[in-house]
């Protein structure tokens, strides 16, 4: 099986502190890879390094054998490479199904002028970024909500919204930010299962959670990160047997 | 359905002139209204839409209007080869002014445009060879559509308003495209629309461009139009102007603008009857909008009335 995502040597300092230090791996094609680590151990560093939105010290990204270090991160994105947000970075000023259709953005390429004038070909791709917005918004389950602005959509609602927008860009990878921070237990569920359909649908998923329940249960491989470094890496049930881990998380006897 | 306001909106324009042929109020200020509706049309583009703000904005409008009056009077232009000329010399330095400029966000923003603003002008005053100085341009010659000069009130009242109407149609499809999408996105969270595909710094240039190209355009016919140009018109104070009938209307709407144009271009023509007071009962009106319709009274007011069917519907089922 071939790799989608291969990282090595990854660095990045703020100042002294080495927020990622030294960080290799891979992701298999169509599986769920998570990545786990106390509070500041660098997991969202290592989000925007991979999507460009943070540039490395040192280190390679490749994805489908394409090097993304030094990439712009609209770049990254046009690769097929997607993201949701820790911290909530909705379109709050546009409705739900608009926020979905500039997910599509990369699927599009009708020129300015061509908007202005309405030519036929502009129009017909505006149908059909509609089309797969709404297909977005119905695979998460939120056909019913896609006129109201955004603005008006409970927090658990917005998460979601963030999964669809990704989606909607027919990405290979997508990375997850905490999707499940701040849900309540059904709704942790629900995205369980969404986060598996997007898997059988061919999409790769890169996972950071602190719900260990929902991590364990639902990925192929965890690589788990402390100040910055790799501590460990394997499938859940190693991981949770991994002396190492428990003493990070729990602390040393 | 799409375009049923601008449907109304044309309506009205073409039938007032028809009711009132002599009237002051449609057909001078009228002309003037549509200038500054096409100005604040562009402007929203750019501030309303992207979310960014420029205090430099006049200073495109005046670098088309003298463009049109200095190679027309001094080097003798065809004023269509002029305006043209114009026209790119603005696309040029909005460009080049925009890459680095764009690169700053708000208040940093507003400094630089506005420092670009009072470069202009100062120019303009200093340059007087080219410019006339501060008294400006003038006995600059009339626009013709291919033999039909434009001499009368009338006919720049039909020309301006069908420059006008393109200018607000081109807005419309423009924030109803994949492009509009990106602008919005843009003044949502320029993290997110990057992370989507969005090339952010790219998208902010292309529309601060559009919106100065179509301020080139609009001095370019204004100088025609008064056949006459001083750096008054295109002053740091007409910049402010600009970015109130954006703000007024309500930002990111199109009609919020061309209400904002038309408030600002009316008011104080009515409020002549006051005087000495006429500066202070402006500000008042304008500061009474603010605080009770935040959003903008076009954007306020459209809300306002959504808002009011709503409760009579529930009223009606319950």
């Amino acid at each position: 099986m071939s790799y989608l995502l291969e990282v090595s040597g990854l660095e990045k300092a703020y100042g002294g502190v080495k927020a990622v230090n030294g960080v290799s791996f891979r992701v298999k094609e169509q599986t769920i890879f998570s990545v786990i680590g106390p509070n500041g151990a660098g997991k969202t560093t290592l989000f925007n390094l991979l999507t460009g939105i943070e540039r490395p010290d040192s280190g390679s990204i490749l994805f489908h054998e394409d090097q993304l270090v030094g990439l712009p991160p609209f770049k990254v994105a046009l690769k097929g490479i997607s993201r949701t947000f820790q911290n909530l970075q909705i379109f709050f000023n546009m409705s739900v199904v608009e926020n979905v259709m500039v997910g599509c953005h990369r699927l599009g390429n009708a020129s300015m002028l061509s908007a202005i004038f309405r030519l036929p070909s502009m129009l017909r791709e505006e149908r059909l970024i509609r089309h797969k917005a709404l297909k977005a918004l119905e695979f998460c389950g939120m056909s019913q909500m896609r006129d109201k602005p955004a603005d008006s959509l409970p927090y658990g609602q917005l998460k979601k919204l963030e999964i669809a927008r990704a989606l909607a860009s027919e990405p290979h990878l997508v990375l997850l930010d905490e999707p499940a921070a701040g849900l309540n237990d059904t709704e942790t569920v629900e995205l369980s299962e969404l986060i598996k359909k997007l898997v059988e649908n061919g999409i790769t998923v890169l996972l950071v959670e602190h719900n260990m329940g929902l991590v364990m249960d639902i990925s192929d491989e965890v690589l788990v990160l402390n100040y910055g470094e790799l501590l460990a890496m394997g499938t859940p049930s190693a991981i949770q047997k991994d002396p190492k881990v428990v003493a990070a998380y729990l602390g040393e006897e | 359905m799409r375009l049923l306001g601008l449907g109304i909106f044309a309506a009205v324009i073409a039938i007032l002139p028809l009711l009132f042929p002599e009237n002051y109020y449609v057909t001078v200020v009228g002309v003037t209204m549509f200038f500054n509706v096409i100005l604040a049309v562009g402007l929203n583009l750019f501030m309303g839409y992207a979310g960014q703000i420029s205090l430099g904005h006049a200073a495109f409008f005046g670098l088309g209007a003298y463009s049109s009056a200095i190679l027309t009077t001094k080097f003798g232009f065809n004023p269509w080869l002029a305006m043209g000329a114009g026209v790119a010399l603005v696309w040029i330095v909005s460009y080049l002014v925009a890459k680095p400029i764009l690169r700053l966000k708000g208040h940093y923003l507003a400094m630089a445009t506005l420092g670009f603003g009072i470069i202009i002008h100062i120019f303009l005053v200093q340059y007087d060879t080219l410019t006339g100085g501060p008294d400006g341009l003038s006995s600059i010659p009339e626009l013709s559509i291919f033999g039909w000069p434009i001499n009368s009130d009338l006919r720049w009242y039909a020309v301006s308003a069908t420059v006008m109407l393109l200018s607000i149609l081109f807005s419309l499809n423009i924030v109803a495209s994949r492009h509009g999408r990106a602008l919005q996105a843009v003044h949502g969270s320029e993290v997110a629309a990057e992370t989507m595909g969005i090339d952010t710094s790219r998208v902010k240039v292309h529309i601060f461009v559009i919106s100065a190209v179509m301020a080139a355009v609009t001095g370019s016919l204004f100088v025609h139009e008064q056949a006459f140009i001083s750096p008054d018109s295109c002053s740091f104070f007409f910049s402010i102007e600009l970015v109130t009938m954006v703000v007024l209307g309500g930002m990111a709407s199109t009609f919020g603008a061309v209400f904002g144009a038309a408030i600002l271009t009316y008011l104080p023509e009515f409020l002549v009857v006051f005087q000495d007071f006429k500066v202070l009962i402006f500000g008042g009106i304008l500061m009474f909008i603010m605080i009770f319709l935040p959003e903008g009274l076009f954007v306020g007011l459209c809300r306002l009335f959504t808002h009011f069917k709503q409760e009579q519907k529930e009223c009606l089922t319950s």
